[in-house]
């Protein structure tokens, strides 16, 4: 099978009631990757992009950005979804041989609008919406099931918070980098028990774009300094009814990281994996999926945070951008999440650069309490 | 080098989307509602496969996608699995002033759970594994919150 390649990244700066409409940050996007790639926007024959018609205000929201995404005289076709899915159907695209270089973009204003209305509304109108349920409240319910499953305390979800704002102050792209204790974490406003202020992601605006090229495509217009190859992906969907899940059990991850690997011919993710992003929209969900990874076994996953494994100086650094916890543009979360290893993988992450970045794990969710996963690795 | 971008007062529109819908709730969930309203019973399936017993009753079972065309009705009793006390008002959203609890509820005689509000208890008492039962309201319109809540067992 031919491979595909990132060829080129570009994104903006995390932002909170940013001054640019969202066409205007996905034009930011894009110009910025088709120049980081070396190419002419007329290299490009397709448009794949994220975005939530909800969070947009409008219905075919894709349609409003077909200029700046650059799609005039092209195709452009949409995931209502993380970006790494639409990344996932961008390469879809290229394998099928039907297009060529790709554009996938993804964008999100979150302070346009209301973020527990608009998650509400991702639950069934028939029986759990009317409850007035959302992604905050659901996830206290996954954070106490996980919590109670395994013996585990809010104290230990509090490090992932500590972990991760202060990963952020490396990173002068991030919108809360802080320097904050346990104590800060336990402090902070109660929001829905177990979960605090400090235990969620803030409400971020931002849009990025990564450009695709199958090999032959890459090779010719690219340096090897640029190319990231797309290794392995495998994404999975569990239940859509809460109540249907065990929610502290990670099967549908455990699949789509098993498709990844295998894909990638990974078979020890432990050793060959050498940092990850993990989706870290509350604090507990980094343990939670980093076993469903089979980055470490099932409720290990706080004593491995505790030893300080996943550290930006650790084992395998997760997260070491800062996370989701530092800035989740929720929509375009994933695309940043790729574009950020794409970055450390070419050895050009700044201060916050890892050390021997070779291969790397990206992971994003999709629906409630994460429903649906996609599991990619990248490799130089 | 500045740019004209910087001295720009940009203007915010408030806007608001009011869209009406009028949702089919379907044979099975209508069942289902049909059942809370006349009866103040809670009803699941189970499929014919597997005998796993969902509730609320879906269309289809989620691993073997058979037809669940069995009905039960269930005691109206549970366990908590996990809960949470929210703690922040939305008042469009909720059905009641914060703090109030979610839980998810393992019914008896179902295995699955259901997303439902615990009440006539301090929130702060509230515990995984605690035993509640259905609390039904008075006047019922055939929908979720026909089930008040639940509270715990004496």
């Amino acid at each position: 099978m031919e491979k595909v390649a990132i060829i080129g990244v570009g994104f903006t700066k995390y932002d909170r009631n940013s001054p640019l409409t969202f066409a205007e940050m996905v034009f930011e996007a894009t110009s910025k990757a088709i120049a980081d790639a070396g190419i002419s926007k007329d290299d490009v024959d397709n448009v794949v992009s994220a975005s939530s018609d909800f969070w947009d205000g409008r219905t075919i929201s894709s349609m409003a950005i077909s200029d700046a995404s650059n799609a005039f005289g092209k195709d452009i076709t949409t995931v209502e979804g993380d970006g790494t899915f639409a990344a996932l159907y961008g390469m879809m695209r290229i394998l099928s041989g039907s297009f060529g270089v790709t554009v996938v973009c993804a964008h999100h204003k979150g302070t346009e609008s209301s973020m527990n209305g608009i998650t509400n509304c991702a639950f069934d109108p028939l029986v759990e919406r009317r409850l007035g349920i959302d992604a905050v409240s659901s996830a206290a319910l996954q954070a106490r099931r996980y919590m109670n499953k395994y013996g585990l305390s809010e104290e230990q979800f509090a490090l992932v918070s500590v972990k991760n704002h202060g990963n952020a102050m490396r990173n002068p792209l991030s919108l809360l980098p802080m320097e904050i204790t346990v104590d800060d974490v336990m402090n902070s406003r109660k929001i829905a028990d177990p979960l605090k202020l400090l235990d969620c992601s803030p409400v971020t605006d931002g849009a990025c774009t990564l450009v695709l090229a199958a090999e032959r495509f890459a090779k010719k217009m690219t340096t090897n300094k640029k190319r990231v190859w797309l290794k392995g992906v495998g994404h999975c969907a569990d239940a859509f009814r809460l109540g249907d899940r065990d929610l502290a059990d990670t099967r549908a991850l455990k699949r789509a990281a098993k498709r990844a690997y295998a894909m990638a011919g990974i078979d020890d993710p432990r050793k060959e994996i050498d940092f990850a992003e993990v989706y870290d929209a509350f604090s507990y969900m980094e343990p939670l999926w980093l076993e469903g990874l089979g980055i470490c076994d099932d409720g290990k996953g706080c004593e491995y945070l505790e030893r300080g494994y996943f550290d930006y100086g650790g084992k395998l650094p997760v997260n070491a951008s800062g996370g989701r916890l530092s800035a989740n543009p929720v929509q375009s979360a994933g695309l940043y999440a790729m574009a950020e290893a794409t970055l450390q993988l070419r050895g050009k992450a700044g201060k916050h650069q890892v050390r021997n970045a070779e291969t790397a794990l990206v992971h994003g969710i999709n629906g409630m309490c994460g429903q649906s996963h996609c599991v990619w690795i990248l490799g130089k | 080098m500045p740019s004209w971008k910087d001295n720009v007062d940009v203007i915010v529109h408030e806007g608001k989307i009011s869209v009406p819908y009028s949702w089919t709730v379907g044979s099975t969930l209508s069942r289902f509602y049909c059942e809370l309203r006349d009866n103040g019973k809670i009803w699941g399936n189970r499929c014919p496969s597997c005998g796993k017993v969902f509730v609320p009753p879906k269309i289809k079972c989620i691993d073997c996608y058979e037809d669940l065309h069995d009905w039960i009705a269930l005691p109206g009793t549970g366990t908590v699995e996990t809960y949470t006390v929210v703690r922040y008002e939305e008042p469009v959203l909720h059905p009641r002033k914060a703090p109030f609890v979610y839980a998810v509820i393992k019914m008896d005689g179902a295995d699955t759970g259901l997303v439902h509000i615990i009440g006539g208890v301090d929130p702060e008492q509230v515990r995984v594994g605690m035993r509640v039962e259905a609390v039904f309201e008075a006047k019922r319109e055939g929908n979720i919150l026909d089930i008040k809540h639940f509270r715990p067992m004496k």
